[in-house]
């Protein structure tokens, strides 16, 4: 069953549509790449999907249940959220930052329980960055930070998640890291939407994979099939042969 | 491996408020030892000395009056810079105290009773943090820290206007010498009557923020990543500005615009402390009550006449909001 599925869904902000006619299901298990140039209505559509941004037309279900009947709470143990690294306020500790995927497993009024201290502990522990759990958030590296907010991502324990690029900042041994930790989470039955500029990453977790474009899904359908150079020229208006070119040649076949 | 809170950061907030404590009841025109502060406290308020008399009638009131509004101002300015994700604001620079102000400024003006003084402080302040946020919310275009600042200055320039308005309008025999003391800001002119309103207005503003303490964090995240973790930001948000503004106007229904405190102690507190904030703020209430006790104390005793206590919360409060201001920009 589709944890996440969008049917007819038109996105943007009040006076200004962003894109329409968007059908997307992610199932438990499943990684869902969404491929598309930089003002494509990503940002936007992922705000719908979790609920902050109200869509223009169509429906949004969790679960089987529409979006909008979900609390805030109920629906931040549904879905996790990773942003694109950012630089942070104030000059919290590594370890608070990850604490505050642990508020919608608390009550209301409560702080962190030495529980959700020895969860963060562990999500640290499975980026590699356990040793960071005591610096400031503020005076890390980009990709460090990145880390850590898919650390906090996953000491909430939801059932999917969605991330901006997460690999967008990382260095390449960061990056290899993170796709090992998508394909790990997938085999514990997380559902996955991410969005990246790599196809090679694409390629390398994704199940399924849509194309966005001005805020229409111009393809969707199994990862090497969909993204073929064409496709994928016409999406980043660049040359066939050039993104041909870039392209990990395709394992197992002539 | 823990870089902040360390225990002794508030061992030292305690020494120091407790040492801020035992000078205000020390100095002032009539001076005693600490030993005979102590004695007198000890003896209780019905012995029937001058010293029981300076400590118990009073000292001890506008001591208490200055941690009182001195704690409201400090937690009320790490909220507002919390939830606004702005270390420039503040009560004052949001243009909330002057909001109060106007509106404690109309209550004396029409003869209203001590209550009407603090619902008016309440409403005057809730209508200047509220215009405030509606206006910064429709500018667009420009660093959003900034538009806020300076919306809480045109809002609180506005409300000023209205308050040197109802000092032109006032009966200068009656309503005039009060409001005008009152507008001064600070400590002399507190009664036990006043305190005796204000202290719950205080504890009310106070009690959801203790309760709310670790979500106040989320709110220092963008509004999609607060909400994706469980928030509901809207609420959560509204529900801080009332307890903030309450905790606002109530201090200024007491004691008149007291600047840069909301400001300064919660930058001091962070430093030591750190931003999270279930420690962040019994650092707030603990360093603000004691910044305002001994600016109190040095405003009545440091010269022959006693200067006003905004004079001196501004000394240091000005700088600080200057270094602020040409550090922002790195920093954020």
């Amino acid at each position: 069953m589709s944890l996440l599925e969008a049917r007819g869904l038109a996105i943007g902000y009040r006076g200004r549509r962003v894109g329409g006619d968007i059908d997307l299901c992610v199932a438990t298990g499943e990684v869902l790449c969404l491929l598309g140039p930089n003002g494509g209505g990503k940002t936007t559509l992922f705000r719908t999907l979790l609920g902050v941004l109200p869509p223009l037309a169509g429906v949004v279900t969790i679960a089987g249940r529409p979006l909008r009947d979900w609390s805030r709470l109920e629906l931040a143990r549904q879905i996790g959220y990773v942003p694109q690294a950012h630089a942070g306020l104030f000059a919290f500790t590594v370890e608070d930052v990850a604490l505050m995927g642990r508020t919608a497993r608390m009550g209301r009024f409560s702080s962190p329980s030495p529980q959700d201290r020895a969860a963060v502990g562990v999500a640290l522990a499975r980026l590699g960055i356990a040793h960071l759990a005591g610096r400031i958030y503020t005076e890390i590296s980009g990709g460090e930070r990145q880390l850590v907010l898919i650390a906090r991502a996953l000491a909430q324990e939801a059932k999917m998640l969605i991330l901006d690029e997460p690999t967008a900042s990382l260095d390449f041994g960061n990056q290899l890291r993170v796709l090992g930790e998508i394909e790990r989470l997938k085999r514990d039955g997380i559902a996955i939407l991410m969005s990246t500029h790599q196809p090679e990453h694409a390629f390398k977790v994704a199940d399924r994979l849509a194309l966005l474009k001005t805020g229409q899904i111009v393809a969707q359908g199994m990862a090497r099939a969909t993204a073929t150079p064409e496709r994928l020229a016409v999406l980043y208006e660049a040359d066939v042969a050039a993104v041909a070119a870039c392209l990990p040649a395709t394992r197992g076949k002539p | 491996m823990r870089l902040f809170f360390l225990p002794d950061r508030f061992v030292l907030m305690a020494v120091f408020t407790l040492t801020a404590l035992l000078a205000a009841f020390a100095f002032g025109p009539y001076p005693l030892s600490p030993g005979d502060v102590l004695r007198a406290l000890r003896a209780g308020p019905w012995a029937e000395n001058d010293t029981a008399v300076v400590v118990w009638n009073l000292r001890l009131p506008r001591i208490a009056a200055g941690f009182l509004i001195g704690a409201a101002l400090s937690a009320a300015g790490a909220a507002y810079q919390g939830m606004f994700r702005n270390p420039l604001v503040s009560p004052d620079i949001l243009g909330v105290s002057a909001g109060a102000g106007l509106g404690a400024a109309l209550a004396i003006l029409m003869g209203f009773s001590l209550l009407w003084v603090q619902g008016l402080a309440f409403c005057g302040g809730l209508l200047a943090v509220g215009t405030v946020y509606f206006v910064a919310g429709l500018v667009r275009r420009h660093d959003p820290v900034l538009v806020l600042v300076l919306a809480g200055v045109a809002v609180g320039t506005l409300f000023s206007a209205g308050i040197s308005l109802a000092k032109v309008l006032a009966d200068p025999s009656v309503q005039l010498p009060s409001i005008t003391f009152w507008l001064l800001g600070g400590l002399n002119a507190v009664t036990t009557g006043d305190l005796a309103l204000a202290a719950p207005l205080v504890v009310a503003g106070l009690l959801p923020m203790l309760l709310l303490r670790w979500r106040v964090n989320l709110l220092s995240l963008s509004d999609e990543e607060a909400a994706a973790l469980g928030v509901n930001v809207s609420r959560l948000r509204a529900t801080l500005i009332v307890c903030a503004t309450l905790m606002t106007a109530a201090a200024v229904a007491v004691a008149g615009i007291v600047g840069w405190v909301g400001l300064v102690v919660p930058h001091a507190a962070r430093l030591l402390v750190g931003p999270e904030f279930s420690r962040l703020l019994p650092a707030v209430l603990l360093l603000g009550g004691g910044f305002v006790i001994a600016a109190d104390t040095l405003a009545r005793s440091a010269t022959a006449i006693e200067l006003p206590l905004g004079i001196l919360t501004a000394l240091v409060g000005a700088p600080v909001f200057l270094v602020l201001l040409a550090r922002s920009g790195r920093t954020t």
